[in-house]
């Protein structure tokens, strides 16, 4: 067991080794370097002199990339090009911001899936089941920069009850944030928990057509008794690794929703230091997306081992 | 004793086809459970047995619903009760064993959770004699270990095992009736003998009545005071249980006792014509007049009731039922000889033949080979003649069909050779082999579900073999598959059907069918009949037959069941582990002396006679791996002499009629041991 974990610790390292690699040599192979690229057409004579030296570029490039790679392990990003200061002080907020946009949906958007799912399924084709699912679907549907802007237009513009933009500083306190989030949370969950119910529907559907539920019902478990014990802990293992990739999406900020909403998170970012040719910016942002990824499918897979007796023993014994 | 506690009365139970006509897949069935009796339903799958037993509990299945008649429970109807009413009676009163106890049991829930879960609905007991109680039932049942054993998983359980645990859980609530429903199908027969006894020895000591559901004859003679036939939904035979199986009255019952192959008689059995009609296509008149060689013009339009005789305590529904009264006398002997044509020259050779299942080590992968010092088979050494129909016989993990895998190139040799026709080397790896060799060796599987494409027609699936071995088109190719078609008697006009359209026995004709197509010397066959009811394994096992006579195609045939083996075979090879402990000549291996592995597979097989009950001579364990050295079967061994079994590899000892047996007990002392 201690060794599958270190394995798989292991194997997730090397990912982020490869992902920094290619970042790395992407952003090399590009006709420039960063300073060519950011200054443009300014590229040339004290600027062009000043920003090689300031971003170490008159150095070989496995010596920058060793140099990197040991300052990111220690944490330090280097300097971003645009804002001309540590990426750290870019990042931190932007983490914080999409850290609570991703915390908030998940909280309200995962168990109210589950809860979906499961009324769906053991009232499959009955009313509840019908109404639901034809909301999940059509939610599914609709592409996201649709259901946002639709948001905007209807509770923002026809209703006025919030903020259609959200107007914050990207360093906005907690509570700040919470009041404006609001419209956003929705736009992002309704697709995500669109999705995750589905899942969770199909999953307890099959569980309750198996051979053990058919034979608690005739041992006489009583309905609920048995729709707790013996069928939801096996409908919902495959479904944390759903929850685990959904949540790293969040995290990894979601694109379109924080662009419709003017929302300050990664997602925001990615886009913005694209447009803005910030290369040290890019490369940092595909580390740490690269990092939740790698983390969150670990600790999933995880889970799914501790959880599942099958897989428990088979590690035990072997 | 005759107090009946349960009854089931004019029950029909249907369902709404999609061109929303009614259909009833249970007819007016009526019977009664008598209190500590057994009773055993018997019938070909889709007949309905499972329907009704579940229905006795007050269960219908998703989509079914009862159309009228009742279940009657001491008195009261178990399909009018509330779901509250009836988990107060199911587990309690009325308990149930299901087909597959690994599926029936929760996964994630410990078996002691899974018996305990019983007790605290259906019993007043406290915690501390809660727990008493679950070592006590794991004991009666007959589980190693039992206080260990209730922190375990279902999973971690060997089947019979879990089978074990869905008993015990069943005798928690102290049930007065005990369902079954194919509680040993699936089970290795030395298992599945063990579990039969273990019911044999609850029914007795509690009292219980059973109803033990099967489609297995030789299962429901070991267990059944009476015996209920169902066919397409009706009870067509309900009887003491002697009386149905030594002499039946209805022709069905005749038909379907002579089509099981026996032990005790060497060749084919009879097989029925056609097969069980399908709910909805049943019209007026016999549902069995398509298939029954007693019918007359009577029995097309009228169909019969169920009539009671009353001096065989019978109740039959068959017009013409006297006339079979005086045939039964030769319901042992019309069994049809086969010839044993094989010639002297050998065309398949395997020689020390090793396959392991190991992972390849890195340094290993790089030299190509590989290093596994207890491989899952080893030392194989047969020679199968031209014409000759070899049996593997063994049970489940004893690499039968890894050793056809092997010959048929699919998987890698260790070690050892393959040789083909005029002893040329076949090389272990299928890209290798050239285009004529993969013709002639031609492989049948054991579910033709899995082996026929559900999207092509049988007409596209006979034509892809003769199209890739024969390049054959047009009128040619048609007249082939037509040809073929009648080999394993299918009419033209199957050639447009698709495999769902086909019942199981004729998509296994089909499977048969393409393998002949490429015209092979030798057909690999694993556990073709398995999956088939026994009417329709006859049938399989006769075409087989016939073609192998008409042809002189050479089988090597895999089976776990020796009376199926005993029927078809000219040789059998026995295994354990992975070696061989046994081949010869299929007459000699049926008598004894016999290697001890044999003899416990002998002593366990199931006979649809109540008068012939198994021998069980060694435990039901189940071995994960071959040991390491010394003899593979030391593990179970009922007459192991010492340590010289768990050191040397046994010699061969070739007795006088050439049967060979690997045993470090000489071989008539084995013959004088097993008198
Ligand atoms: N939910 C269902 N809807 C429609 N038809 C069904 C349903 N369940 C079973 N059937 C049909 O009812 C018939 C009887 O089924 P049942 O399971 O009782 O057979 P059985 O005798 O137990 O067979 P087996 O030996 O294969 O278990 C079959 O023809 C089957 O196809
Ligand atoms: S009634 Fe006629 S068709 Fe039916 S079983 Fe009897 S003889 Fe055969
Ligand atoms: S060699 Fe020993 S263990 Fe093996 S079968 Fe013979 S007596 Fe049994
Ligand atoms: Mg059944």
């Amino acid at each position: 067991m201690l060794l599958l974990i270190l394995k798989r610790i292991g194997l997730g390292l090397i990912t982020l080794f490869i992902v920094s690699l290619i970042t790395f040599v992407g952003v090399e192979v590009l006709p420039g370097d960063a300073c060519t690229t950011y200054l443009e057409r300014e590229a040339y004579g004290a600027a062009l002199d000043a920003c090689i030296k300031r971003l170490g570029l008159d150095v070989p490039a496995y010596e920058r990339y060793l140099d990197w790679a040991s300052n990111v392990m220690r944490g330090d990003f280097g300097y971003s090009l645009s804002g001309e200061m540590p990426i750290n002080e870019v990042l931190g907020p932007r983490v914080k911001n999409s850290l609570v946009l991703a915390s908030v949906s998940i909280l309200i958007g995962i168990p109210l899936a589950i809860v979906l799912g499961i009324i769906t399924a053991l009232w499959r084709d009955k009313l509840p089941d019908i109404m639901i699912s034809t909301i999940t679907i059509f939610s599914m549907t609709i592409p996201e920069f649709i259901s946002a802007t639709l948001l905007i237009l209807i509770v923002a513009i026809w209703l006025g009850w919030l903020p259609g933009i959200v107007i914050i500083p990207s360093d906005a306190t907690f509570y700040e944030l919470l009041s404006n989030i609001i419209l956003p949370v929705v736009a992002i969950s309704m697709i995500m928990t669109a999705h995750m119910a589905r899942m969770v529907r199909s999953s307890v559907i099959q569980v309750m057509a198996s051979d053990y539920v058919q034979m608690a019902i005739l041992k006489g478990v009583p309905y609920w008794k048995m729709v707790f014990r013996h069928v939801l802990p096996n409908a919902l293992l495959p479904a944390i690794n759903v929850v685990a990739l959904t949540i790293a999406w969040l995290l990894g900020g979601v694109v379109v929703t924080e662009v419709v909403f003017n929302y300050p998170g990664l997602g925001r970012l990615v886009i913005e230091s694209i447009s803005n040719r910030d290369l040290p910016v890019v490369q940092a942002l595909a580390i740490i997306l690269a990092s939740i990824y790698v983390g969150i499918n670990l600790i999933a897979d995880l889970m799914t081992l501790m959880l599942n007796p099958r897989l428990k023993s088979l590690q035990i014994r072997k | 004793m005759n107090e009946i506690i349960e009854s089931v009365k004019n029950l029909s139970i249907g369902f709404n086809s999609q061109k929303g006509k009614q259909i009833s897949i249970l007819r007016n069935v009526s019977t009664n459970i008598k209190k500590g009796e057994t009773v055993g339903i018997v019938g070909e799958s889709g007949s309905g047995k499972s329907t009704l037993a579940l229905a006795m509990m007050g269960y219908i299945k998703q989509g079914l619903f009862p159309l009228k008649g009742e279940c009657l429970f001491k008195s009261e109807d178990l399909l009018k009760m509330s779901s509250r009413q009836l988990e107060k009676i199911r587990g309690r009163k009325i308990a149930m064993i299901p087909q597959n106890a690994g599926q029936a049991l929760t996964p994630n829930l410990k078996i002691g959770y899974q018996i305990d879960e019983a007790l605290r609905l259906h019993t007043d007991l406290n915690k501390t004699e809660r727990d008493k109680k679950i070592s006590e039932l794991l004991n009666k049942v007959r589980l190693p270990s039992p206080e260990t054993m209730a922190f375990r998983y279902p999973h971690e359980l060997s089947g019979g095992q879990q089978q074990r645990v869905a008993v015990a859980m069943a005798l928690a609530g102290k049930p007065d009736l005990l369902l079954l429903d194919e509680p040993t199908t699936g089970l290795d027969v030395t298992t599945q003998a063990h579990v039969l006894e273990l019911l044999r020895f609850i029914a007795k000591d509690t009292g219980t009545s059973m109803i033990y559901v099967s489609h297995d004859l030789g299962a429901i003679a070991q267990v059944s005071d009476r015996i209920v036939v169902m066919y397409a939904g009706e009870i067509v035979l309900e009887g003491p249980a002697r009386k149905i199986l030594k002499e039946p009255i209805h022709p069905y019952t005749y038909g379907l006792l002579k089509s099981i192959p026996k032990l005790s008689l060497a060749g084919l059995p009879a097989s029925m014509p056609g097969s069980q009609p399908q709910p909805g296509s049943i019209n007026e008149g016999c549902s069995f007049y398509d298939r029954c060689n007693l019918a007359t013009d009577h029995c097309k339009k009228n169909s019969p009731d169920l009539e009671h005789i009353k001096e065989l305590d019978t109740n039959v529904r068959c017009f013409n039922h006297k006339e079979l009264i005086n045939q039964n006398n030769n319901l042992q002997t019309s069994i049809t000889k086969k010839s044993n044509n094989s010639e002297a020259i050998e065309v398949l050779k395997l020689k020390d033949v090793s396959i392991s299942y190991a992972k390849q080590k890195f340094f290993d992968q790089l030299l190509n080979k590989i290093s596994d010092q207890n491989p899952t088979v080893k030392d194989i050494n047969i020679d199968i003649k031209k014409g000759e129909t070899i049996a593997l016989v063994g049970e489940s993990g004893s690499g039968k069909s890894t050793i056809l895998k092997s010959i048929a190139g699919l998987l890698k040799t260790k070690d050892g050779q393959i040789k083909f026709e005029n002893d040329r080397l076949l090389s272990s790896d299928l890209k290798m082999r050239n285009p004529n060799d993969l013709r002639a060796i031609q492989l049948i599987f054991q579910n033709p579900d899995e082996s026929l494409n559900p999207n092509h027609t049988v007409e596209q699936i006979l034509s892809q073999p003769l199209k890739l071995y024969f390049n054959l088109s047009g009128e040619e190719l048609k007249k082939n598959i037509i040809d073929l078609l009648k080999k394993v008697r299918l009419g033209e006009f199957y050639m447009s059907r698709y495999p769902r359209q086909l019942s199981g026995g004729e998509k296994q004709r089909v499977a048969v069918a393409r393998a002949f197509a490429a015209k092979p010397d030798i057909i690999l066959c694993d556990e073709v009949t398995s999956a088939l009811d026994v009417s329709v394994q006859a049938a399989v096992l006769n075409i087989l037959q016939q073609l192998k006579e008409d042809l002189g195609t050479t089988y090597v045939f895999v089976s776990h069941d020796l009376a199926v083996v005993r029927a078809i075979s000219d040789r059998v090879a026995v295994l354990y582990q992975g070696r061989l402990c046994e081949i010869g000549p299929s007459q000699n291996v049926y008598k004894f002396p016999s290697h001890p592995y044999t003899e416990v597979l002998l002593g366990a097989v199931l006979e649809p006679d109540p008068d012939i009950k198994p021998k069980l001579v060694a435990e039901d364990i189940v071995e994960e791996k071959p040991p390491e050295k010394g003899c593979s079967f030391q593990g179970r061994c009922p007459r192991k002499i010492g340590d010289i079994c768990n050191l040397e590899v046994p010699p061969w000892q070739i007795g006088e009629n050439g049967n060979a047996i690997r045993c470090h007990i000489n071989i008539d002392e084995l013959a004088s041991l097993q008198q």
